[in-house]
């Protein structure tokens, strides 16, 4: 019982903060970015504002829904990014073996060396700022486990009977890791990209908040809040909402991460329940 | 039968709870164990003999547990006892050892200490003392260079060798019980014979009886006195081991000994099929209504489906539980 | 034993060169791009002069396997350049900024261990319970919080609301200022610990040679301490080695919310500042540091468990 929660609460919360994302501009009162009158600045939540407004005076309703855009876009892309780097150098260093397996692996454990979001940091250090860049720094820092996964289930299956039986009949390599090798590892990439993602949106609210991220004015939860520290004694609403989206959003998808694992990875390690 | 009985089980059920129903995996099952003596639980996997013997020591956990019937223990009943009565009893008198010896020892913990915890936990020594007793009790198991052995970790030995420490802990306080299930499954053809002899050996040493479980009919014929032959969570036959060859009298036992391959068969008789019993073994939450084994039973009439079949006492000694006996 | 030490010894080795061969690579494309970002950034300081004082201190001009060779033989020495911004040799800089990071660092993963193991072990041992779904959702929500999100409600709540803690700074090194930013940091490594002592002390519990220890007639309390605590410890402690990692790594935005003054809130202002050599320095510290931590923790797994000498 406890486990199918996990699905259920993860897929509706993910489900409502997309709704957010998507329907922004129908669903905001008014636009995150433009409409900001300083005489309404600081404002607690109340009728007109529902969650107040930050020291520029614009609505942080607005913002955290557009703000969910931002989250959901750079968590998704990324996240895919890491996955397609992962799986790839994962299954094909599995695969192939020899020097192209030592220099994959040598590279995975370099990469597990280095924290993820300080790899970030040093990437958006010499870009300039921007989602773009932003995209590039998280897509290419978090794909070491996945690509540890990807080539040790591809040893594992290398040997059983069916892709052995793939090569006799001669199928070339790249057919039979698409079709052989790639839906077998399937179920626990995709749980890792669903937890990936969660990371993915953390990651980039910590470094919008750093403001080596999105910047303001645009409105990423992450540099909503940096500039709510600054409030924090005067207007101290201004912190709860941006935060509490991206809490929602990841516990999301760390509950459907969760539920995903029980149902297509039974035999994980991983597995906490 | 009391009296002189070491273990009587009476009417055993084991019960196994799947989101709140009770399944009987295990039902009515009865039988004695006299001191020294050496007693057969034979049957397909699955088929409930394990779950008795850890019934017997009061291993069971949840989701299984204790369903009915009474265990009689040198005259104490102990299937309803509180836990630490029955503690007491586990390595002082009742000992059990288990099929799968790498998994079964700790990992992180020298085979002599393994050992030697038996004495310091029963016999009151000190880990000194306990250390000299372990090398004695490898020695006892044949364990070549036992003092140099003792230090060794579990990874660090062979299958068979795991399996003598087993024996080693299991027999260290001189139990009146050992349970051994399926010991020699999981090793090498060639050292099964030596682990089997070894049990029997030791046993009839320090008057040990034996409950061996398998699933080998051969081997439990070989090793034992009795022989009690369990399919799908009941004993459908108990005879003594010469006959049970000889004469079957339930169809399962009867599909068992006809499924041996036997040697030189071919040889004698030309090429023939191998016997098998058509059908499966059911599923614990999908027994059949009645007799157990009708599904698979050339002998199967209407009153097997509709009756489960009472235990009857053979007149050449024995009991069986079929509708259609021999 | 020692010959393992020697063997894990080797293999960091080449894992640094390998960082230090990356951050190389990746900060000598600096040129290029940071004449334009400098000018973004509208900061006046890009100039000819600049870039020629650049030149000079990178030798910009020598061909890439020199400078890289140059590189790896200054850093042997320990010298790490010269900050653009202070003129400080960027090793004091980053000898100044060391211990409060560590400090942070230890102590975030301190409370993590000594809440988060028990947590889990109690959970496991009433599984299904209350405590045991309560602290499960505690963890995944403690997973999912963001660090400096949590920081400031604690900031705000301890400090500003109650008084009762400082809300920012180093101040005297004590341990009052240590507290807000250490559990704020600690809480998601925490929910991680919970949940793994709790699978890993539940397959434990139900493992062969528990039974076994059960079957020889050891009472449940000799079982959990003569065989649990050794077997759950090996895998607490592999868990606590990635960790740090994540901790060091998120170390730098509590950091920079507390103004605590170590390496990491130095390697964001720096990277705001593009203070290349500042940058490179902290990186090489940082992954420095978390190497030797995995080591530790892998000759202490080593120690208990005789297994893995072998591998």
């Amino acid at each position: 019982m406890g486990l199918r929660v996990n699905l259920w609460l993860g897929g509706v919360l993910f489900v409502a903060v997309v709704i957010a994302g998507v329907f922004a501009p129908w669903l905001a009162h008014t636009d995150p970015v433009l409409d900001a009158n300083l005489m309404n600045a600081e404002l607690p939540p109340g009728e007109e504002f529902w969650f107040g407004t930050d020291a520029q005076g614009r609505d942080i309703y607005s913002r955290v829904l557009y703000g969910a855009r931002i989250s959901l876009t750079v968590g998704i892309v990324s996240q895919l990014i890491n996955t397609v780097i992962g799986v790839a150098l994962g299954v094909s260093a599995g695969y192939w073996g020899g020097w192209w397996d030592d220099f994959v692996n040598g590279l995975t454990n370099m990469m597990l060396a280095i924290p993820s979001l300080i790899f970030a940091l040093a990437i958006m250090a010499i870009l300039s700022p921007g989602i773009t860049s932003l995209l590039i720094a998280l897509g290419l820092t978090n794909w070491s486990y996945t690509c540890r996964l990807s080539r040790a289930s591809t040893l594992s299956l290398k040997s059983q009977g069916y892709v052995q039986a793939a090569k006799i009949l001669g199928y070339g390599d790249a057919r039979i890791m698409f079709t052989q090798i790639l839906p077998n590892i399937l179920g626990p990439i995709i749980v890792i990209g669903t937890l990936g993602m969660g990371g993915a949106v953390l990651a980039e609210a910590a470094l919008s908040f750093l403001g080596l991220g999105i910047r303001p004015p645009y409105p990423s939860w992450g540099s909503m809040l940096s500039d709510a520290r600054d409030q924090i004694t005067t207007a101290p609403w201004i912190s709860i909402f941006p935060g509490l989206a991206i809490f929602i959003t990841v516990l999301a998808l760390n509950l459907l991460g969760d539920g995903l694992r029980d149902i297509l990875d039974p035999q994980s390690k991983a597995r906490t329940a | 039968m009391s009296g002189e009985s070491l273990l009587e089980v009476e009417n055993l059920g084991i019960d196994l709870k799947v989101e709140d129903r009770r399944y009987p995996a295990v039902k009515e099952v009865s039988f004695a164990i006299r001191r020294g003596e050496t007693y057969g639980l034979v049957g397909e996997s699955g088929c409930g003999k394990s779950i008795t013997a850890l019934a017997l020591i009061g291993l069971l956990r949840p989701p299984l547990y204790i369903g009915g019937g009474t265990i009689r223990f040198k005259g104490q009943e102990i299937q309803a006892a509180r836990a630490g009565v029955i503690r007491r009893l586990r390595g002082n008198s009742i000992s059990m050892i288990f099929q799968e010896p790498m998994t079964a020892l700790n990992p992180l913990s020298p085979v002599g200490r393994q050992i030697a915890e038996m004495f310091v936990l029963h016999k009151g020594a000190t880990w000194k003392e306990a250390e000299k007793h372990a090398i004695e009790a490898l020695a006892k198991v044949r364990v070549p260079a036992p003092d140099r052995r003792v230090k060794d970790y579990p990874h660090q030995l062979s299958g068979g060798m795991r399996q003598r420490v087993m024996i080693a802990i299991a027999l260290a306080c001189g139990p009146d019980l050992l349970l051994a299930d399926e010991p020699t499954t999981a090793l090498d053809v060639t050292v099964q014979a030596e682990i089997l002899e070894l049990i029997r050996d030791l046993s009839a040493d320090i008057g040990t009886a034996v409950l061996m479980i398998s699933h080998d009919l051969g081997l439990i014929a070989n090793m034992c006195g009795r022989v009690g032959v369990m399919y799908a969570g009941r004993l459908v036959e108990e005879r003594a081991a010469d006959e049970i060859f000889r004469a079957p009298s339930h169809p399962y036992t009867a599909g068992l000994v006809a499924s041996l391959p036997l040697l030189g068969a071919r040889a004698r008789h030309g090429r023939q099929r191998l016997q098998e019993i058509e059908g499966v073994v059911p599923a614990v939450t999908d027994f059949p209504t009645g007799c157990r084994f009708n599904p698979r039973c050339a002998a199967r009439t209407d009153i097997c489906i509709a009756e489960d079949p009472p235990e009857t006492s053979l007149p050449q000694g024995g009991r069986v539980r079929c509708h259609h006996h021999a | 034993m020692l010959s393992y030490i020697i063997r894990r010894l080797l293999q960091t080795i080449p894992i640094l060169l390998a960082v230090a061969l990356l951050i190389f690579v990746m900060f000598s494309v600096i040129p290029g791009t940071f004449a334009s970002s400098m000018g973004d950034d509208g900061r006046g300081l890009l100039d000819a002069e600049v870039i020629e004082r650049m030149n000079r201190e990178f030798g910009l001009d020598d061909p890439v396997h020199i400078r890289f060779a140059k590189y790896v033989w200054q850093l042997v020495q320990f010298d790490l350049g010269h900050s653009f911004r202070s003129r400080q040799p960027v090793s004091q800089v980053i000898y100044e900024r060391m211990w409060p990071s560590l400090q942070l660092s230890f102590a975030a993963m301190l409370f993590a261990i000594v809440v988060g193991v028990p947590l889990g072990f109690v959970a496991a041992m009433k599984p299904g319970s209350i405590i045991d779904m309560g602290s499960m959702v505690l963890a995944v929500s403690g997973l999912s919080l963001p660090k400096f999100w949590l920081g400031l409600l604690l900031m705000y709540l301890f400090a500003l609301h109650l008084g009762w803690l400082p809300s920012f700074g180093y101040g005297d090194g004590g341990l009052r200022h240590l507290i807000l930013p250490a559990v704020a940091l600690g809480v998601s490594p925490l929910a991680l610990l919970a949940r793994t002592t709790r699978a890993a002390v539940l397959d434990i519990m139900n493992a062969d040679f528990v039974r076994t220890a059960r079957s020889k007639g050891m009472s449940e309390a000799r079982v959990i301490r003569w065989h649990l605590t050794r077997n759950a410890m090996v895998i607490v402690l592999t868990t606590v080695g990635l960790q740090f990692g994540s901790v060091i790594g998120q170390a730098v935005v509590v950091e920079k919310l507390f103004a605590w003054p170590g390496l990491g809130s130095l390697l964001v202002d720096s990277v705001s500042l593009r203070d290349i050599p500042v940058v490179q320095g902290c990186i090489l510290a940082i992954v420095l540091f978390f190497l030797v931590v995995n080591l530790l923790v892998d000759v202490l797994c080593a120690i208990i468990d005789p297994r893995i000498k072998y591998t």
